[in-house]
């Protein structure tokens, strides 16, 4: 495979970062929740992430040697796909499942695209949802903090909210997928990569403060729509993705509004949670937006029609 | 003529130019109908007949048909075959005709028909064109039988021949099939595995890729022409005028 120099306008400035960098930072972002759903939701949730990393992993070697790209295992992409599609996941959920979503992740949304940033959305996302259509059951199956995979409970989204009280809201002490449900956690991981750089705040802060408004202003508990279902893992982790993002910061603030509204749309219809198909819908839209907000360069100047 | 080419006549159809994954005609029903093996058969083979007769009658009327008004003379012809293949079907297969459904009559619009007709029944001999045709048939209905028969496997567990006889392939696994593969994104995923599967083999045969098949097999080749003609037309009533 030939990789192709894409050289910008200059000035042109050196970065140290690279994209194993970077992977290791939302790695690093991403393993606090991580451990605190296997310590909610038991072993099972670490059998689930340790297959899944290590499935994508592989697909990713296996791919790449039968279409002939270089092998970019070592740049850790896969791995973090693995670790988000786990965290994406109910713990009671059988493993070949959750194989079935690494392989879609890694092979038919990434791979046969071309590899990493030529997938045309979110690989885990993707994911998350064929495996959401395909295994209905299975997939809205959660299960109670410290219960193993033995007794089911609502998600607050499906349940009567009144029924949780704010600090099982903020902690995760309720039934959902693996990684979704500590919203602290989850904050502090986005907000080590806002520091270090990795990402900026523009996506999570629109897309979770349009959901707060529009859940308010249709009667909702803002607080419930925003500390529920899978908001601040798919804000701050999925949506912000680079290669599914877009670039500029009116892009991205056009993609986070977006996505919020779409997601309010969904949950306040038939299906409990909208985020992942919120964020789906809006990385198709994502070459337009950034047709759109394309940035003039300096000295520009309208044409003018004659 | 040679009896290779009467066969190359029949082939082209099944594999070089195949309907659905060449040619990518008649996307719609392939889409739409392959939810199982036998509703992609049924569709298959009521378009294959439809093609056959069609083909046929078009070749013979070829020299009577005025080029303006052919398309809908070719409409008119394909549109009384379709409704005898579809009386056939609900009088003999009353269930294949339940889970076709609109898809049936809509044979009528399927424009892998009205382009053989286009591009080869309208220029060619009787002989050829019913071969054309069912060649071109037999491509689509493998086409829509390979899709079905995956998508059905993977999304149901079985394979049903008949409302009573049924092959239980996962019971007993513990395996539960996929929904998404009987819903429409499985179809398009399937759609784009088997499009990208024949490329590979295309190439690996050394065969030519579709873009290199150039004017002579578009289908929209005649369209063409006759723009070509008009603006021709037009460019010398100009001329002429600014020589006045």
């Amino acid at each position: 495979m030939t990789h192709q120099l894409v050289v910008g306008s200059s000035p042109h400035i050196h970065t140290p970062d690279t994209t194993r960098g970077i992977m290791a930072d939302v790695l690093i972002a991403l393993a606090p929740a991580a451990v605190f759903g296997i310590i909610w939701y038991g072993w099972r949730s670490a059998v689930l992430i340790a297959v899944c990393v290590a499935a994508c992993v592989l697909f990713e070697v296996i791919s790449c040697r039968v279409l002939n790209h270089d092998v970019t295992v070592g740049d850790l992409s896969a791995a973090v796909t693995g670790l988000l599609l786990a965290l994406n996941l109910p713990s009671g959920l059988p493993v070949w499942m959750a194989v079935i979503g690494c392989f879609v992740a890694i092979v038919v949304v990434k791979q046969m695209f071309g590899g990493l940033g030529h997938n045309f959305v979110n690989p885990a996302i993707a994911a998350r949802i064929v495996l959401f259509i395909s295994f209905p059951l299975q997939m809205t199956t959660f299960h109670r903090p410290f219960s193993g995979v033995s007794v089911t409970q609502a998600t607050p989204l499906a349940a009567d909210a009144g029924e949780f009280t704010l600090k099982q809201l903020l902690l995760g002490d309720y039934a959902g997928c693996i990684g979704e449900t500590s919203v602290v956690l989850l904050g502090i991981g986005a907000l080590y990569l806002m520091i270090r750089g990795v990402i900026k705040p523009v996506i999570p802060v629109s897309f979770i403060g349009t959901v707060a408004l529009l859940t308010w202003l249709t009667g909702g508990q803002p607080l419930v729509a925003v500390c529920s279902g899978g908001l601040m893992l798919g804000a701050c982790f999925m949506a912000t993705d680079y290669v599914t993002s877009p670039v500029t910061n009116w892009g991205k603030l056009i993609f986070g509004i977006g996505c919020g509204i779409v997601t309010v749309v969904i949950r306040s219809g038939a299906a409990a949670e909208g985020v992942s198909f919120s964020i789906l819908f809006m990385n198709l839209l994502v070459p337009h937006i950034d047709n759109w907000t394309r940035r003039k360069p300096f000295g520009w100047e309208a044409q003018k029609h004659e | 003529m040679s009896k290779g080419k009467y066969l190359s006549y029949l082939t082209g159809g099944i594999i070089k130019e195949n309907p659905v994954l060449c040619l990518l005609l008649g996307t719609c029903p392939t889409l739409a109908v392959t939810t199982s093996l036998m509703n992609g058969v049924g569709m298959g083979v009521a378009a294959t007949v439809v093609l056959i007769c069609s083909n046929m009658v078009i070749s013979l009327l070829r020299h009577v048909i005025p080029n303006k008004v052919r398309i809908p003379a070719f409409i008119t012809i394909i549109a009384g075959f379709v409704t005898i293949v579809q009386m056939f079907v609900k009088a003999f297969a009353p269930s294949v005709n339940n889970s076709l459904g609109i898809f049936l009559p809509l044979i009528v619009v399927n424009c892998i028909i009205l382009a053989r007709a286009e591009m080869f029944a309208c220029k060619n001999p009787v002989l050829p064109s019913i071969l054309d045709g069912l060649g071109m048939g037999i491509g689509f209905t493998a086409t829509l039988a390979a899709m079905g028969l995956i998508r059905e496997i993977f999304g149901t567990g079985m394979i049903t021949l008949s409302e009573t006889v049924r092959i239980p392939l996962t019971s007993g696994l513990g395996i539960e099939p996929m929904l998404i593969f009987i819903l429409p994104p499985g179809g398009f995923f399937v759609f784009g595995l088997l499009i990208a599967l024949s490329n590979k083999l295309a190439r690996r045969k050394g065969k030519k890729p579709i873009e290199e098949l150039g004017c002579e097999n578009c289908p929209s080749k005649s369209v063409c022409e006759l723009l070509e003609q008009d603006k021709q037309k037009i460019d010398k009533e100009q001329e002429g005028l600014a020589d006045e």
